[in-house]
């Protein structure tokens, strides 16, 4: 028999690690007794740095506070892409698993050598090797830098979820004492020596063109250090921020701008008239989509443009080297793939990629493709006219409402057959959406808004949309329930009149919240109770148990009915049809307002590294997920966007925040997965069944508004 | 030109013009950055720090306003060796994901349990009105302001 003479392919390693595979890339293990790693995923407000350092103290058998974190830069971090997706505890916190536990087993069969004894006699207390006979070392004298200088092999095992003793606690988050005593935590908060301040004005609309300005007025005002324009791009550096801001406001009126084509009127259903430029794929069917059974039934839900309205504006800081370092440039950014930023800002300024350097710094919550990464290039472009000098450039609370990109709006389409016994035997589900991903990296052009406006303008590159399973605009459109006849399709319309992107749970969100709103659209058809009608179409029975757990946290009464003003109602996803599970029950108040006052949520994300920061996690996203449901909306008129401040956005405030109550069901055997997006779909559903089973009035267009709700009860 | 405002308990100098608002002079001329930018409008409390005993948005007051009135910061809200009870309680419940809004949120409870060591939920929800937070935290932070209550009653 013929032997291959080809070399086996690499092996499939865990997480990021598979793409960067040296150990020393991740973790290096110092002499003076403190361990540093090095990770390529970015907190976020996830408290994911946290997770890791569990992850990794874990295997060591060291203590966490022997930890020190360094902040991603693209001058040694791994290339872990985006964070985002709620994937960093599977990509970069099992690659750390993996490394540890690899790293570990060189120190221990180092101590072997040095100790005269074998592996097996050797037990690890917080980094001391000790021998059972005697004699001990420590990771610090044993680590010399050749140690890690070397690809992991993945023949170490990662020890197993009942030997752990960090991970599965809740350690308390490295970042929040920085935080509540006011020291400098973000990217806004860095003050270089000789820092100045820059601000963009921005055209009126998406497609304006600059016609004509006096820069010389602008010129001449205080503190101010230079005035750029470069096509549509139009910015100015000066000493001081309030004088920046001063000189932004007077080039706001003086600048002549001819308007772009005519925006459409804000309507999700605008989708549906661009039809002939869908990208239409049915991504889904089961038996024979044609069934007809005993009732039938369709629906149509939508969701409108949203902002992710991060409480910090976007800020960021460059400089660029003058002198010996001519040609070389420093970012500092709370970009969520500091990689792919770098890609495109080397095509923008043609410059080699090593020539550019950009270190993270946090910012605020951004939960998904904000505006961290287009001010990043402002403040580059704006730093150029001023080399060897940092510049800070923070957009306006008005820049941040009108130029990051949008959550995509949404149209979801659901049609069902019940049976004679009210079982649903055949399903449709059709949506229509813009793309959810034009971050930079994309293929084909530059995904930087100030790259746009260049008088040389590069183009976008073409929107994108993550592929199955995951799915972008098609996330969580296949249902999880299991019906025996089903077609799924997505009508993709890539271009979109504003420009969309990543927003926590993509399309997931919409349509989640439609299929569970429509679940019990037919529950009620089938004079069946939201909850037994949920758990009798489906099989897993993790999906089960936390449907089981949410009813029995709310006392859930079978076929209960709200009173008039007050009533609840159910949801549930699994976050991708492939991550967390996720139940929620909403109680809701409708009178002079429309308030959620109670929600409860069950949650599994397989093994809990940090328990409270998954419930952290998950009550963050439920009340997000709640202000998008009742309150959130970006506006505009046929020039731009009118949405400008949190009176045109308001969103749920301290005194109309519901009650909430989370429960964990920890499977430390199961796979561990990310919390931070699961609960926006069930939310959503829950909160429109809740306004149902109290008034008798389906809405399905969100937000749902006073308005909105005294409109359906008045139909 | 030069200001000189009480900031803290101590007098600096500022050279801002008079109608440059508070929270650039606290940021970049004093080094104050806990309190932070949010909206340049009085509408997210992110900058929030107290004068003569109330909670102010201090990206919406002109520092020439503030001239020889008590301005204090969450930087003098404790100090690391002996952190304020709300410090502590934000701590102990974790009342934070990315944490932006936290200073401005602790002031606004500072002012509030500095007339009140004992207020309803509806009166802790009524003083944080002003202040916004975007990744969800409130019910941690309800919590960590009622916890730092009681401590502060001598109860815990």
């Amino acid at each position: 028999m013929a032997q291959a003479n080809t070399a086996a392919p690499a092996r499939k390693l865990p997480g990021s690690l598979d793409t960067n595979r040296r150990l020393d890339r991740w973790l290096s293990i110092n002499a003076d007794g403190t361990v540093t790693l090095y990770t390529g995923k970015v907190e976020i407000g996830q408290g994911i740095l946290t997770a890791v350092m569990q992850m990794t103290a874990e295997e060591l058998d060291i203590d966490v506070s022997r930890i020190r974190l360094k902040a991603a830069s693209t001058a040694f971090s791994p290339d872990e892409g985006i964070t985002s997706g709620s994937r960093s505890i599977q990509e970069s916190g099992l690659a750390l698993r993996h490394v540890a536990a690899e790293t570990r087993d060189l120190l221990l069969t180092r101590a072997a050598q040095k100790l005269g004894v074998t592996l097996e006699s050797l037990t690890v207390a917080d980094g001391v090797v000790s021998a059972r006979g005697g004699g001990s070392v420590t990771y610090w004298e044993l680590a010399t830098p050749d140690l890690l200088a070397r690809e992991a092999t993945f023949d170490i095992t990662a020890k197993l979820p009942q030997e752990h003793v960090v991970v599965g606690t809740s350690l308390e988050r490295v970042d929040i004492p920085n935080k509540v005593t006011g020291k400098p935590s973000f990217v806004q908060d860095m003050q270089p020596e000789g820092l100045l301040h820059g601000r963009i004005s921005r055209p009126p609309g998406p497609k304006a063109t600059l016609k004509a300005i006096d820069l010389k007025e602008v010129e001449q005002m205080p503190g101010v250090v230079a005035v750029v324009r470069d096509g549509n791009f139009l910015g100015v550096v000066a000493q001081r921020e309030e004088q920046a801001i001063r000189a932004e406001r007077r080039l706001a009126r003086i600048a002549q701008w001819n308007n772009g084509p005519e925006l459409p009127a804000n309507d999700p259903r605008h989708l549906l008239t661009l039809q002939a430029q869908a990208e239409s794929e049915v991504i889904s069917t089961k038996g024979d989509p044609s069934t007809a059974g005993a009732k039938q039934l369709s629906a149509e839900y939508t969701k409108p443009y949203l902002a992710h309205a991060s409480l910090a504006p976007s800020c960021a800081l460059a400089q660029w080297g003058s002198g010996a370092d001519s040609g070389k440039l420093w970012i500092w950014t709370h970009s969520q793939g500091i990689y792919p930023l770098r890609g495109d800002m080397a095509q923008v300024l043609g410059m080699p990629e090593q020539d550019i350097i950009i270190t993270h710094a946090e910012g605020a919550g951004c939960y998904g493709h904000n505006a961290a990464d287009d001010v990043t290039l402002d403040a580059v472009l704006l730093a150029r006219a001023v080399p060897g000098k940092p510049v800070r450039v923070q957009w306006m609370r008005e820049d941040e409402f009108a130029w990051e990109p949008f959550s995509s709006p949404m149209v979801v389409r659901l049609n069902a057959s019940l049976d004679d016994k009210g079982n649903i035997v055949n399903w449709g589900h059709e949506l229509w959406s813009h793309a959810h991903s034009t971050r930079p990296g994309g293929k084909g052009g530059v995904n930087l808004l100030a790259a746009w406006h260049l008088e040389k303008p590069l183009p976008a590159a073409k929107p994108g949309n993550p592929p199955l399973p995951g799915g972008g605009s098609h996330r969580n459109a296949v249902p999880l329930y299991d019906f025996p006849n089903q077609k799924v399709t997505n009508h993709l319309i890539r271009q979109s009149p504003l420009r969309t992107s990543a927003l926590r749970a993509l399309g997931g969100h919409a349509n989640a919240y439609a299929i569970e709103c429509f679940i019990d659209e037919l529950a009620e058809a089938a004079g069946a109770d939201p909850v037994e009608f949920r758990l009798r179409h489906l099989i897993d029975p993790r999906a089960k148990a936390v449907i089981e757990k949410v009813a029995q946290m709310a006392r859930w009464k079978p076929n209960e009915k709200g009173d008039g003003e007050r009533g609840r109602g159910i949801g549930f996803a699994r976050y991708k049809n492939l991550a967390a599970y996720i139940a929620v029950i909403a109680e809701v108040h409708i009178a002079e307002d429309v308030r959620v006052t109670k929600l409860w949520g069950a949650v599994d994300v397989g093994q809990a590294i940090n328990p409270d920061g998954v419930i952290n996690q998950i009550e963050g996203g439920m009340i997000q997920s709640a202000s998008w449901t009742l309150k959130e909306r970006v506006d505009f008129d046929k020039v731009g966007i009118t949405t400008r401040n949190w009176l045109d956005y308001p969103i749920l405030s301290f005194v109309e925040v519901p009650e909430i109550e989370v429960a964990l069901i920890n499977r430390p055997e199961a796979p561990p997965v990310g919390a931070g997006e699961g609960t926006q779909g069930p939310v959503s559903g829950a909160i429109g069944n809740a306004i149902y089973n109290a008034i008798g009035a389906r809405l399905r267009d969100m937000p749902f508004t006073r308005d909105r709700i005294v409109a359906a009860l008045s139909a | 030109m030069a200001l000189t405002i009480q900031v803290n308990g101590k007098p600096r100098e500022v050279q801002a013009d008079a109608e440059t608002p508070l929270l650039y002079a606290l940021r970049n001329d004093l080094g104050l950055i806990g309190s932070r930018y949010g909206c340049g409008l009085g509408q997210c409390g992110a900058c929030t720090v107290i004068i003569d005993g109330k909670p102010v948005q201090s990206c919406d007051v002109p520092v020439s306003a503030v001239v020889g009135k008590p301005i204090t910061t969450v930087e003098a809200l404790g100090t690391d060796a002996a952190m304020h009870p709300l410090q502590q309680a934000f701590i102990a419940e974790q009342a934070a994901q990315c944490g932006y809004c936290a200073s401005g949120i602790l002031m606004s409870a500072k002012a509030l349990l500095d007339v009140n060591n004992n207020p309803s939920d509806a009166e802790i929800r009524k003083a944080l009105e002003g202040n916004l937070c975007r990744c969800g935290t409130h019910s941690r932070i309800l919590r960590a302001i009622k916890r730092a209550a009681k401590e502060l009653r001598g109860e815990q």
